[in-house]
Protein backbone atom coordinates (compact mmCIF):
# COMPACT_ATOMS: atom_id res chain seq x y z
CA UNK A 1 0.00 0.00 0.00
CA UNK A 2 1.40 3.41 -0.91
CA UNK A 3 1.40 6.23 1.60
CA UNK A 4 0.65 9.81 0.57
CA UNK A 5 2.27 11.55 3.48
CA UNK A 6 2.46 15.30 3.38
CA UNK A 7 0.43 15.84 0.24
CA UNK A 8 -2.93 17.57 0.00
CA UNK A 9 -5.41 15.20 -1.58
CA UNK A 10 -9.18 15.41 -1.86
CA UNK A 11 -11.72 12.66 -2.49
CA UNK A 12 -15.40 13.22 -3.16
CA UNK A 13 -18.51 11.10 -2.99
CA UNK A 14 -22.21 11.92 -3.34
CA UNK A 15 -24.88 9.64 -1.87
CA UNK A 16 -28.65 9.60 -1.70
CA UNK A 17 -29.92 10.32 1.80
CA UNK A 18 -30.57 6.75 2.86
CA UNK A 19 -29.20 4.79 5.81
CA UNK A 20 -28.51 2.03 3.25
CA UNK A 21 -25.46 4.07 2.22
CA UNK A 22 -23.93 4.45 5.68
CA UNK A 23 -21.58 1.49 5.35
CA UNK A 24 -20.38 2.69 1.92
CA UNK A 25 -19.52 6.10 3.34
CA UNK A 26 -17.77 4.58 6.35
CA UNK A 27 -15.70 2.37 4.07
CA UNK A 28 -14.95 5.22 1.66
CA UNK A 29 -13.54 7.41 4.44
CA UNK A 30 -11.74 4.54 6.20
CA UNK A 31 -10.11 3.33 2.99
CA UNK A 32 -8.58 6.74 2.26
CA UNK A 33 -7.53 7.26 5.89
CA UNK A 34 -5.80 3.88 5.79
CA UNK A 35 -3.91 4.70 2.61
CA UNK A 36 -2.82 7.97 4.22
CA UNK A 37 -1.32 6.10 7.16
CA UNK A 38 -3.83 6.83 9.94
CA UNK A 39 -3.74 4.34 12.81
CA UNK A 40 -6.55 1.92 13.52
CA UNK A 41 -8.02 3.73 16.53
CA UNK A 42 -8.14 7.06 14.70
CA UNK A 43 -9.79 5.39 11.71
CA UNK A 44 -12.38 3.80 14.01
CA UNK A 45 -13.09 7.24 15.53
CA UNK A 46 -13.41 8.86 12.09
CA UNK A 47 -15.72 6.08 10.80
CA UNK A 48 -18.06 6.56 13.75
CA UNK A 49 -18.06 10.37 13.60
CA UNK A 50 -18.91 10.35 9.88
CA UNK A 51 -21.63 7.74 10.41
CA UNK A 52 -23.23 9.78 13.21
CA UNK A 53 -23.11 12.99 11.16
CA UNK A 54 -24.64 11.39 8.05
CA UNK A 55 -27.29 9.64 10.17
CA UNK A 56 -28.26 13.01 11.67
CA UNK A 57 -28.56 14.59 8.23
CA UNK A 58 -30.74 11.72 6.95
CA UNK A 59 -32.99 11.64 10.02
CA UNK A 60 -33.19 15.29 10.99
CA UNK A 61 -32.12 17.61 8.15
CA UNK A 62 -33.99 15.53 5.53
CA UNK A 63 -36.50 13.96 7.94
CA UNK A 64 -36.05 10.52 6.37
CA UNK A 65 -36.91 11.68 2.83
CA UNK A 66 -34.56 9.75 0.53
CA UNK A 67 -35.08 12.09 -2.45
CA UNK A 68 -32.10 14.17 -1.44
CA UNK A 69 -28.37 13.91 -1.64
CA UNK A 70 -25.42 14.42 0.67
CA UNK A 71 -21.99 15.44 -0.61
CA UNK A 72 -18.95 14.13 1.18
CA UNK A 73 -15.49 15.55 0.65
CA UNK A 74 -12.44 14.13 2.39
CA UNK A 75 -9.30 16.24 2.38
CA UNK A 76 -5.92 15.17 3.70
CA UNK A 77 -3.70 18.03 4.84
CA UNK A 78 -0.18 17.59 6.09
CA UNK A 79 -1.18 17.06 9.69
CA UNK A 80 -4.89 16.20 9.58
CA UNK A 81 -7.88 14.74 7.80
CA UNK A 82 -10.94 16.95 7.25
CA UNK A 83 -14.35 15.71 6.21
CA UNK A 84 -16.85 18.14 4.78
CA UNK A 85 -20.54 17.25 4.54
CA UNK A 86 -23.04 19.28 2.52
CA UNK A 87 -26.82 18.95 2.65
CA UNK A 88 -29.73 21.15 1.63
CA UNK A 89 -32.11 20.13 4.43
CA UNK A 90 -33.32 21.89 7.54
CA UNK A 91 -30.65 23.79 9.43
CA UNK A 92 -30.05 22.83 13.05
CA UNK A 93 -28.30 24.81 15.68
CA UNK A 94 -25.60 22.42 16.79
CA UNK A 95 -23.72 24.87 18.95
CA UNK A 96 -24.36 22.88 22.11
CA UNK A 97 -23.45 19.27 22.62
CA UNK A 98 -23.77 18.34 26.27
CA UNK A 99 -22.85 14.86 27.46
CA UNK A 100 -26.14 12.96 27.20
CA UNK A 101 -27.63 11.73 30.47
CA UNK A 102 -28.21 8.12 29.47
CA UNK A 103 -29.86 7.20 32.78
CA UNK A 104 -32.48 9.90 32.28
CA UNK A 105 -33.03 8.92 28.65
CA UNK A 106 -33.61 5.29 29.63
CA UNK A 107 -36.19 6.37 32.20
CA UNK A 108 -37.99 8.50 29.65
CA UNK A 109 -37.54 5.82 26.96
CA UNK A 110 -35.88 8.37 24.76
CA UNK A 111 -33.02 7.66 22.48
CA UNK A 112 -30.92 9.77 20.20
CA UNK A 113 -29.10 12.94 21.10
CA UNK A 114 -25.92 10.93 21.37
CA UNK A 115 -24.53 11.45 17.87
CA UNK A 116 -23.53 15.10 18.17
CA UNK A 117 -21.82 14.45 21.50
CA UNK A 118 -19.92 11.53 19.98
CA UNK A 119 -18.81 13.58 16.95
CA UNK A 120 -17.36 16.27 19.23
CA UNK A 121 -15.70 13.64 21.45
CA UNK A 122 -14.13 11.77 18.53
CA UNK A 123 -12.96 14.65 16.32
CA UNK A 124 -10.57 17.51 17.15
CA UNK A 125 -12.36 20.37 15.34
CA UNK A 126 -16.00 20.54 14.31
CA UNK A 127 -17.64 23.51 12.62
CA UNK A 128 -21.02 24.25 11.09
CA UNK A 129 -22.02 26.83 8.56
CA UNK A 130 -24.36 27.76 5.78
CA UNK A 131 -23.02 28.13 2.25
CA UNK A 132 -24.95 28.70 -1.01
CA UNK A 133 -28.22 27.47 0.55
CA UNK A 134 -26.55 24.35 1.90
CA UNK A 135 -25.62 23.24 5.41
CA UNK A 136 -21.93 22.64 5.67
CA UNK A 137 -20.30 20.68 8.43
CA UNK A 138 -16.55 20.25 8.61
CA UNK A 139 -14.85 17.92 11.05
CA UNK A 140 -11.12 17.40 11.32
CA UNK A 141 -8.85 15.04 13.19
CA UNK A 142 -5.12 15.42 13.59
CA UNK A 143 -2.81 12.61 12.60
CA UNK A 144 -0.85 12.86 15.88
CA UNK B 1 -22.74 -4.45 1.54
CA UNK B 2 -23.90 -3.58 4.97
CA UNK B 3 -23.80 -6.92 6.70
CA UNK B 4 -25.58 -7.54 9.94
CA UNK B 5 -27.23 -10.66 11.30
CA UNK B 6 -28.47 -12.07 14.58
CA UNK B 7 -28.46 -15.70 15.69
CA UNK B 8 -30.58 -16.80 18.61
CA UNK B 9 -29.92 -19.70 21.00
CA UNK B 10 -30.97 -20.85 24.46
CA UNK B 11 -28.52 -21.66 27.25
CA UNK B 12 -29.59 -22.58 30.80
CA UNK B 13 -32.80 -20.56 30.67
CA UNK B 14 -31.19 -17.56 28.98
CA UNK B 15 -31.66 -16.36 25.43
CA UNK B 16 -28.35 -15.58 23.76
CA UNK B 17 -28.29 -13.20 20.81
CA UNK B 18 -25.13 -13.48 18.73
CA UNK B 19 -24.61 -10.28 16.76
CA UNK B 20 -22.58 -10.39 13.56
CA UNK B 21 -21.29 -7.57 11.37
CA UNK B 22 -22.08 -3.88 11.66
CA UNK B 23 -24.87 -2.32 13.72
CA UNK B 24 -25.87 1.17 12.55
CA UNK B 25 -28.99 3.26 11.88
CA UNK B 26 -29.82 0.99 8.95
CA UNK B 27 -29.49 -2.37 10.71
CA UNK B 28 -30.70 -1.36 14.20
CA UNK B 29 -34.34 -2.13 13.32
CA UNK B 30 -33.45 -5.80 12.94
CA UNK B 31 -32.16 -5.98 16.50
CA UNK B 32 -35.16 -4.00 17.67
CA UNK B 33 -37.67 -6.48 16.28
CA UNK B 34 -35.81 -9.44 17.79
CA UNK B 35 -35.83 -7.77 21.23
CA UNK B 36 -39.50 -6.82 20.92
CA UNK B 37 -40.31 -10.42 20.07
CA UNK B 38 -38.38 -11.78 23.08
CA UNK B 39 -40.12 -9.34 25.42
CA UNK B 40 -43.54 -10.24 23.98
CA UNK B 41 -42.79 -13.93 24.65
CA UNK B 42 -41.53 -13.03 28.14
CA UNK B 43 -38.04 -14.30 27.47
CA UNK B 44 -36.44 -11.71 29.71
CA UNK B 45 -33.09 -13.25 30.56
CA UNK B 46 -31.26 -11.89 27.57
CA UNK B 47 -27.53 -12.05 26.87
CA UNK B 48 -26.24 -10.17 23.84
CA UNK B 49 -22.93 -11.62 22.64
CA UNK B 50 -20.88 -9.05 20.69
CA UNK B 51 -18.01 -11.36 19.80
CA UNK B 52 -18.66 -11.19 16.05
CA UNK B 53 -19.83 -7.56 16.01
CA UNK B 54 -17.25 -5.37 14.28
CA UNK B 55 -18.90 -1.98 14.59
CA UNK B 56 -21.62 -0.12 16.48
CA UNK B 57 -23.06 3.39 16.08
CA UNK B 58 -25.28 5.23 18.56
CA UNK B 59 -28.43 4.00 16.79
CA UNK B 60 -27.42 0.51 17.96
CA UNK B 61 -26.97 1.69 21.54
CA UNK B 62 -30.37 3.37 21.31
CA UNK B 63 -32.05 -0.01 20.87
CA UNK B 64 -30.70 -1.21 24.22
CA UNK B 65 -31.80 2.05 25.84
CA UNK B 66 -35.36 1.65 24.59
CA UNK B 67 -36.03 -1.76 26.16
CA UNK B 68 -33.86 -2.15 29.27
CA UNK B 69 -36.37 -0.48 31.59
CA UNK B 70 -39.26 -2.74 30.49
CA UNK B 71 -37.15 -5.87 30.83
CA UNK B 72 -35.86 -4.94 34.29
CA UNK B 73 -39.31 -3.95 35.53
CA UNK B 74 -40.46 -7.47 34.70
CA UNK B 75 -37.54 -8.99 36.63
CA UNK B 76 -35.24 -9.70 33.70
CA UNK B 77 -32.14 -8.03 32.30
CA UNK B 78 -30.25 -7.46 29.07
CA UNK B 79 -26.60 -8.30 29.74
CA UNK B 80 -23.89 -7.53 27.21
CA UNK B 81 -20.80 -9.69 26.67
CA UNK B 82 -17.68 -10.36 24.59
CA UNK B 83 -17.24 -6.83 23.21
CA UNK B 84 -14.08 -6.01 21.30
CA UNK B 85 -12.18 -2.91 22.39
CA UNK B 86 -13.54 -0.67 19.62
CA UNK B 87 -17.16 -1.55 20.35
CA UNK B 88 -16.68 -1.25 24.12
CA UNK B 89 -15.13 2.17 23.59
CA UNK B 90 -18.40 3.51 22.14
CA UNK B 91 -20.43 2.22 25.11
CA UNK B 92 -17.79 3.65 27.43
CA UNK B 93 -17.80 7.12 25.83
CA UNK B 94 -21.50 7.39 26.64
CA UNK B 95 -21.27 6.06 30.19
CA UNK B 96 -23.06 2.75 29.61
CA UNK B 97 -20.80 0.64 31.89
CA UNK B 98 -22.40 2.29 34.94
CA UNK B 99 -25.91 1.43 33.77
CA UNK B 100 -25.60 -1.91 31.98
CA UNK B 101 -24.10 -5.22 33.00
CA UNK B 102 -21.21 -5.54 30.53
CA UNK B 103 -19.18 -8.72 31.12
CA UNK B 104 -16.10 -10.25 29.49
CA UNK B 105 -17.68 -13.54 28.59
CA UNK B 106 -21.15 -14.87 27.86
CA UNK B 107 -20.73 -17.51 30.62
CA UNK B 108 -20.33 -14.73 33.23
CA UNK B 109 -23.70 -13.31 32.19
CA UNK B 110 -25.37 -16.74 32.34
CA UNK B 111 -23.85 -17.34 35.80
CA UNK B 112 -25.22 -14.02 37.03
CA UNK B 113 -28.70 -14.92 35.84
CA UNK B 114 -28.42 -18.39 37.43
CA UNK B 115 -27.39 -16.87 40.76
CA UNK B 116 -30.04 -14.16 40.82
Amino acid sequence: MSLHLGTNSTYKKTITASTKNLSDVRNFVAQHATSHGYDKQKIADIRLAVDEAITNIIKHAYNGDENHTIEIEVTFKKDRICIELLDTGTTFNLKSFPEPNIKEKIKQKKRGGMGVYLIHSLMDDVSYGRENDANKMVMCKYRN
Amino acid sequence: MNTFSINQRSELGCTILDLHGELDAHTASELESVLQDLIARENLRIVVNFDQLDYIASAGLGVFMAYIEDVRTEGGDIKLSNMNKKVFNVFDLLGFPALYDIVDDESDAIDKFSNS
